[in-house]
């Protein structure tokens, strides 16, 4: 016969509603655990996704996505030319803030080095990759823009093509992809007096700047669009991307490239640590605080129902004492109601969990590691909170039974 | 078996005394309390109220120390002065059957599972101690109360529970205290023939205490208390009538 569930049996309301309080608070604590892992899981999905060995960025930046980052065009070639390195890619990122029906919509937009990236590798849910070489986009659903859709950005009109799902930048915004061409016509849209300002600001240069007094042939393409211009262009990218050959010595490639003086190199793992330190601590510094509260909460919950279920029954646990039941069965007695509820409270934030979790804004990523370690701590807390009875339990005197 | 042992001591206490507090408050509720139950012996403790009589039951029900003296049972030492010569809980376990004067149940256990509990705590299968259970219910005559919750029983009924949980594990010392108080005469007689008959066949040693003077016929010894002193009465001295 066991003890403690007959005494739940006949306490039967108060332990399903205490059951019920735990394992939503307990489904709380596992949802910002999830929290923090979908923060960690969108920051790097997208440096994961991308899968380059090493990208290089502006000389003492933290890369594309910590901050602003700009390398000129000719990089990619430079970068090619390194032992070692199997392809070099452009990379263009940057996020935009537009108006659409009338609500504002934020958008990170990455550029796709067509024709040799299509998109190919984006996890697609209706439509295809990029087909051609401008006016084409591929949009994620939490943009909530539709297949066919048209949107207007800067001058151009873009054709939604494609749709992904998961793909969110760092800061949890829907990104878009085009090709680097039209990412960068996107970035660099002026309005036209300040593009007619900015022509003759560079008249003004070229008639000072040796390089078109020595080259006058130069200073007629200077009507050309800034990111075309070959010898005074505006640093248009914001990263190379490289894969390395197999075999290739990753060490010596990195630093060979951050030798030159306009560069820094991070491997994956290290632009994911930056991701990581800069925009994801302190939220996970954040939700971590709000975990151990809210744990903290649960368990004096757990000790308060668990002492006033002992209190209820001192007279039994007296009796039980006086007709000669050991300690060990009073301890039993206790501390499994409490792992009981413990338990079942757990279980209930897990179904619960299941249920609910997809329909918070941001993702929630239930890890195995997380749900063993929340497993552990409710064991924990399932043992402490009993003490406060158990120590009640074995202080009372079988004769007390008598008393009265 | 019971002829046997009949005429062992069964329970002996030896100049025991109890003094509750101290100083201005300190109450001496028993003093030099002698008595000798043997094997197969019921006596009966009478006395009026305040006389020390529950004093000296829960004292040999070894869950009173007493302040000093001694108790022995069988033939064993077990309390010296207020030290514990065994361990109590699993002597109490084994060896004592109790009923008391107020309900003594489990309250979130049903009248079977209080019964069944005694049993499986020494250690007796729980398919066995539920069998037994219903069985001693059923000489009690409560086997259709079995599975009710104690607060839908009423105290006779609580009463004749808490006697099947007494003689559940068949003990050697029985002590009831007035357990017959919330019966009516004939339930009353009926549970004294079970005290009688666990007496003669376990070779039990049963102390019951009593206001009932028209029961006194059954016991084989009476013994009056009188300010924390015990006397027994003369003319009921004798050999066990059953054995
Ligand atoms: N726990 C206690 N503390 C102090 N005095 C007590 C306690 N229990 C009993 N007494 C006193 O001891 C005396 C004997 O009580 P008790 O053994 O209950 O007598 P009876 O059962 O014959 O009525 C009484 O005077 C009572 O007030
Ligand atoms: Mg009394």
């Amino acid at each position: 016969m066991n003890l403690a569930i007959k005494d739940i049996r006949a306490n039967l309301g108060r332990f399903t509603l205490t059951t019920l309080g735990i394992g939503m608070l307990l489904m709380i604590v596992m949802g910002m655990a999830g929290i923090y892992r979908g923060l960690v899981e969108d920051a790097t999905l997208l440096v994961e996704r991308i899968g380059a060995d090493l990208w290089v960025v502006q000389k003492d930046t933290r890369g594309p996505f910590a901050e602003v980052s700009r390398v000129p065009r000719n990089l990619v070639h430079r970068v090619t030319t390194v032992p070692g390195v199997a392809t070099a890619r452009e990379f263009v990122f940057h996020t935009i803030q537009r108006q659409h029906l009338g609500k504002p919509l934020r958008i990170s937009l990455l550029g796709l080095s067509w024709p040799q990236d299509k998109g190919e590798w984006l996890p697609l849910i209706a439509g295809r990759p990029i087909g051609q070489s401008r006016f084409e986009l591929v949009a994620d659903k939490s943009l909530g823009l539709t297949l066919g859709e048209e949107l207007k950005l800067g001058k151009d009109t873009y054709t939604v093509v494609g749709i992904t799902t998961g793909m969110l930048s760092t800061g949890g915004d829907g990104m878009a992809f085009t090709t680097v061409w039209d990412a960068q016509v996107i970035q660099f849209d002026a309005p036209s007096e300040a593009i007619r300002l900015e022509r003759a600001a560079r008249d003004q240069r070229g008639q000072t700047s040796e390089v078109f007094l020595r080259e006058p042939a130069l200073s007629e393409r200077m009507g050309l669009p800034a990111t075309e211009l070959a010898a005074v262009p505006v640093p248009a990218l914001s990263a190379v991307v490289v894969r390395l050959l197999p075999h290739a010595d990753s060490r010596q490639v990195e630093e060979l490239i951050a030798s030159w003086g306009d560069t820094s190199v991070f491997t994956r793992e290290g632009q994911n640590d930056l991701l990581l330190q800069g925009m994801v601590d302190k939220a996970r510094r954040q939700l971590g605080m709000f975990r151990a509260l809210l744990t903290l909460i649960a368990a004096i919950i757990m000790a308060l129902i668990i002492y006033t279920l002992t209190l209820d029954k001192l007279y039994s646990i007296a009796l039980l004492k006086l007709i000669g039941a050991p300690n060990r069965v009073i301890l039993g007695l206790i501390l499994q109601q409490a792992l009981l509820l413990g338990g079942l409270g757990y279980l209930l934030a897990y179904t619960l969990g299941l249920r609910l979790f997809p329909y918070f804004p941001r993702r929630v990523v239930l890890a195995n590691e997380d749900l063993i370690q929340l497993a552990i701590v409710v064991v924990v807390i399932s043992v402490v909170s009993s003490l406060l009875g158990i120590v009640k339990a074995l202080r009372v005197q079988p004769n007390s039974v008598l008393m009265g | 078996m019971a002829v046997e042992m009949a005429g062992e001591p069964a329970i002996e206490t030896r100049d025991l005394t109890k003094v509750y507090g101290s100083g201005n408050t300190e109450v001496v509720a028993m003093r030099d309390a002698n008595v000798l139950v043997r094997k197969g012996e019921v006596v009966a403790l009478l006395g009026p109220s305040g006389s020390g009589k529950s004093t000296f039951l829960t004292a040999v029900g070894l869950i009173n120390p007493p302040t000093s003296g001694q108790i022995l049972i069988g033939d064993q030492l077990v309390m010296d002065g207020p030290q514990a010569q065994v361990n109590l809980r699993t002597f109490r376990r084994t060896q004592i059957g109790y009923v008391f004067q107020k309900s003594n149940l489990i309250t979130f256990l049903n009248a079977r599972e209080n019964v069944q509990i005694a049993m499986e705590l020494d250690g007796m299968p729980s398919r066995d101690a539920r069998h037994r259970a219903l069985e001693l219910l059923g000489e009690l005559g409560v086997a259709d109360r079995a599975e009710h919750g104690v607060s839908m029983l009423s105290g006779g009924q609580q009463q004749r529970v808490a006697v099947a949980r007494a003689l559940a594990n068949s003990p050697s010392v029985l002590l009831a205290d007035e357990p017959t108080a919330a019966l009516d005469s004939r339930l009353g007689r009926q549970v004294m023939e079970l005290f009688r008959r666990v007496a003669r066949d376990h070779g039990a040693g049963v102390i019951v205490v009593t206001h009932d003077q028209r029961t006194l016929d059954v016991f084989d010894a009476v013994y009056e208390m009188e300010d924390g002193r015990i006397h027994a009465q003369p003319a009921d001295i004798g050999p066990p009538k059953n054995s």
